[in-house]
């Protein structure tokens, strides 16, 4: 079942996870772990792998990767841990990375339209959940107070 | 008071339907009991003991009679007819069906009201002085502040899944504070620095709980159109950094502790850094905007003395008392604060009828330009009265109930509803307090032993309160059976300070005769005109402990 998708579309995913015990494997379209990255810099630029980030990570580790590679994957590991959340505006918004983030991990529906606001682009949903019922929670709020990766001013400048 | 706008109120609306949706997914089956939990929670849902609790929101205790009434109408409709005024000054139903929360919900969206955020682990109602915009000595009237805070916070899209609840506090009051402001996670001062600039003291990292901490002072002066950048920054150091290991170590307070005050203050300035004169700095037009629904009323030019007021007052000694308890000085002449009492003998404190809703709202309507507030001490307050209303607004609140003349002083507690009606409670609360409402309920010896803070929790949680009371009592649990720790010494005040446990917990039945001890040590300590607190401070903690452990021959 394929359950990627954008704020507008179900996506095919060319993606794939690196499992890390097999050495052999292919680094193209490969998602490698935060470790993996750091200590294969070099080539995981050269492949263009996506980074899989766990919530505790340190952006400023990351920091020469992320010119580099087209894709970032935050992992939830529950919906709870809203640590992820940061991690993707400071990545849109400090880093300035141009690429894809992805969540994936606990990706639960309520939970896309925060995601949404701050700078996620591509959500892999938990199992289980509909993908076409999941592309109307993008919408939950027309004009929320707060500025993010999405509105670039609060409301209260937004109305002016 | 703050009117919504068409955004304000289409922001409320959404969520009415969204939670509507989430509840037929979750009675449908579609959303487990887990994924269900902090949406219910975040829209102020508890599932308790007996039934749902649902927590509407009162923001920094302001309503005016309309929302006051659309409260007593759900009490009626959805309820048993009653409802609880909380220590974070919101109001809280006990018995309504989970299917009609949205039902519930609908309403209180026709009179701009929510449950946004009075639950879950985000942030929730910011509070302040119930005197604010009425009491001399304040500094600016701090509600504009809450309500800005109140619409940055509302479904902060980076803050909705934080380590553990987060509440903020704002105070302008220049020696009083009402607030608790500095027991909160962030409490937030309003000053003006030496070149006479408005700005904020900001405090971070005070809460009850499990490890009660008086917060620490991290930015000294912070300029008034910096506030949200500010806490945009603060809320990102804590997102990112706080413990979500052990619910018991992740509130902020634990965070800047185990940093240290410096080192955290350090690093929300790094991240302050990148936020300031951003386009969430506030602008004039916006700060006086919200300032614009906080003007005053427009109050008649009064005499500060009024003689039919005299009159009664020599007259009547029931009025007397009531009058020399329950009502404060107002800032404009001719005008007075009243508290309207929910701490009647034989009601849990806090709790109020259907019915006593009406008459607020008839009271507010008629007295005091359809204004009413809840207290985190769980009252009613009427801001506006004339003094020449004085009297007959006794009247009217002493026939439904509320004017118990016994504000601030020891029956005036603060109660968590505990064991009776939540999940979470080790032991039972509103008996203590009803027991100890029936001990003491002669009101000369009430008023002889002056203001005091009795706060009672059912559990470590501390909605009760009970580490700044200046006398606290704790339910514990021990081997199935309902024990109560006495702690003395607390305050919420400007000299805030937690209570120090006085040794071995009692049994339900001895808190009236241990509290009757700790009184007696009182009454033959004090100096003349010295409270509770300060005999307290001076004497120490031996002489109690001695008293109420001594062996009796």
């Amino acid at each position: 079942m394929q359950n990627l998708i954008n704020q507008n579309a179900i996506l095919n995913d060319e993606w794939h996870l690196l499992d890390s015990a097999d050495e052999a494997s292919s680094l193209v379209n490969a998602i490698v772990s935060g470790d993996f990255a750091l200590n294969n810099a070099e080539a995981v630029m050269a492949a263009k792998c996506g980074i899989l980030l766990t919530p505790d990570a340190q952006l400023e580790d990351y920091k020469a990767l992320l010119s580099a590679v087209p894709l970032v994957a935050i992992e939830f590991p529950a919906f709870a841990d809203g640590r992820g959340y940061s991690l993707a505006r400071l990545l849109k918004e400090r880093y300035q990375f141009e690429g894809e983030i992805r969540a994936i991990g606990d990706v639960l529906i309520d939970q896309l339209f925060f995601m949404k606001r701050c700078g996620f682009d591509t959500y892999a949903l938990k199992d289980g959940l509909s993908a076409e019922k999941a592309l109307n929670y993008f919408q939950t709020f027309q004009d929320p107070y707060q500025m993010a990766y999405d509105k670039k001013d609060p409301l209260f400048r937004r109305k002016a | 008071m703050y009117k919504y706008d068409n955004y304000d109120q289409r922001i409320v609306d959404e969520r009415v339907a969204q939670f509507r949706e989430q509840t037929e997914r979750y009675l449908a089956g579609e959303l487990t009991e887990e994924q269900f939990l902090p949406l219910r929670l975040q829209n102020g849902l508890y599932v308790q003991r007996y039934a749902p609790m649902l927590r509407v929101a009162v923001p920094y205790g302001l309503m005016s009679s309309d929302q006051v009434r659309k409260l007593a109408h759900i009490a009626r409709t959805y309820d048993k007819g009653y409802a609880h005024i909380s220590t974070r000054t919101n109001v809280q139903f006990n018995w309504p069906e989970l299917a009609r929360v949205p039902d519930i919900l609908e309403e209180l969206a026709s009179v701009q009201m929510h449950a946004i955020q009075t639950s879950g682990n985000c942030i929730r109602n910011t509070t302040t002085d119930q005197y604010a915009g009425v009491v001399d000595g304040e500094l600016v009237d701090p509600r504009p502040y809450c309500e800005i805070i109140r619409q940055w916070s509302t479904f902060h899209p980076e803050f909705a899944f934080l380590p553990r609840k987060f509440k903020i506090a704002v105070n302008s009051h220049e020696d009083d504070d009402r607030a608790a402001t500095l027991l909160h996670d962030v409490g937030i001062k309003i000053v003006r620095n030496k070149a006479g600039e408005l700005g904020y003291a900001v405090y971070v990292g005070g809460g009850l709980g499990r490890t009660p901490i008086v917060a620490s002072l991290v930015k000294p002066f912070l300029p008034e159109k910096h506030l949200l950048t500010y806490l945009d920054a603060i809320l990102r150091v804590y997102n990112l950094n706080g413990r979500r290991d052990n619910k018991y170590k992740a509130r902020i307070k634990i965070l800047v502790k185990a940093m240290g005050v410096e080192a955290f203050a350090a690093k929300v300035d790094e991240e302050w850094q990148h936020l300031v004169d951003g386009p969430g700095t506030l602008t004039d037009e916006e700060i006086n905007r919200i300032k614009g629904h906080f003007t005053p009323p427009t109050y008649e030019k009064l005499e500060s003395e009024n003689a039919e007021l005299i009159a009664h007052l020599a007259e009547n000694k029931a009025f007397a008392n009531w009058y020399g308890r329950n009502v404060v000085k107002h800032k404009q002449p001719g005008y007075a604060i009243v508290t309207l009492t929910l701490k009647k003998l034989g009601t849990p404190p806090g709790d109020l009828t259907d019915k006593q809703l009406d008459v607020a709202a008839d009271l507010a309507d008629q007295y005091s330009f359809g204004e009413i507030r809840s207290t985190h001490e769980q009252n009613l307050v009427l801001a506006d009265v004339k003094l020449s209303d004085l009297f007959d607004v006794w009247q009217k609140a002493k026939a439904n109930g509320f004017a118990t003349p016994n504000l601030g002083l020891l029956t005036d507690m603060i109660c968590c509803p505990g064991g009776d009606f939540c999940a979470l409670a080790n032991a039972k609360s509103i008996p203590v307090a009803e027991a100890l409402q029936e001990k003491f309920d002669d009101l000369d010896y009430l008023h002889d032993l002056g203001e005091i803070d009795l706060n009672i929790s059912g559990c470590m949680n501390a909605c009760g309160h009970h580490h700044i009371g200046h006398i606290g009592i704790l339910g514990v649990d021990k081997k199935g059976e309902e024990f109560y720790q006495v702690s003395l010494g607390g305050s919420s005040s400007t000299d805030a300070s937690v209570g120090k446990i006085l040794g071995p917990s009692f049994a339900r039945v001895d808190m009236p005769n241990v509290i009757e001890k700790i009184l007696a040590v009182y009454v033959e300590s004090r100096i003349e005109g010295e409270r509770f607190i300060d005999t307290y401070r001076r004497v120490g903690h031996t002489p109690f402990k001695e008293r109420v452990y001594a062996k009796s021959n």
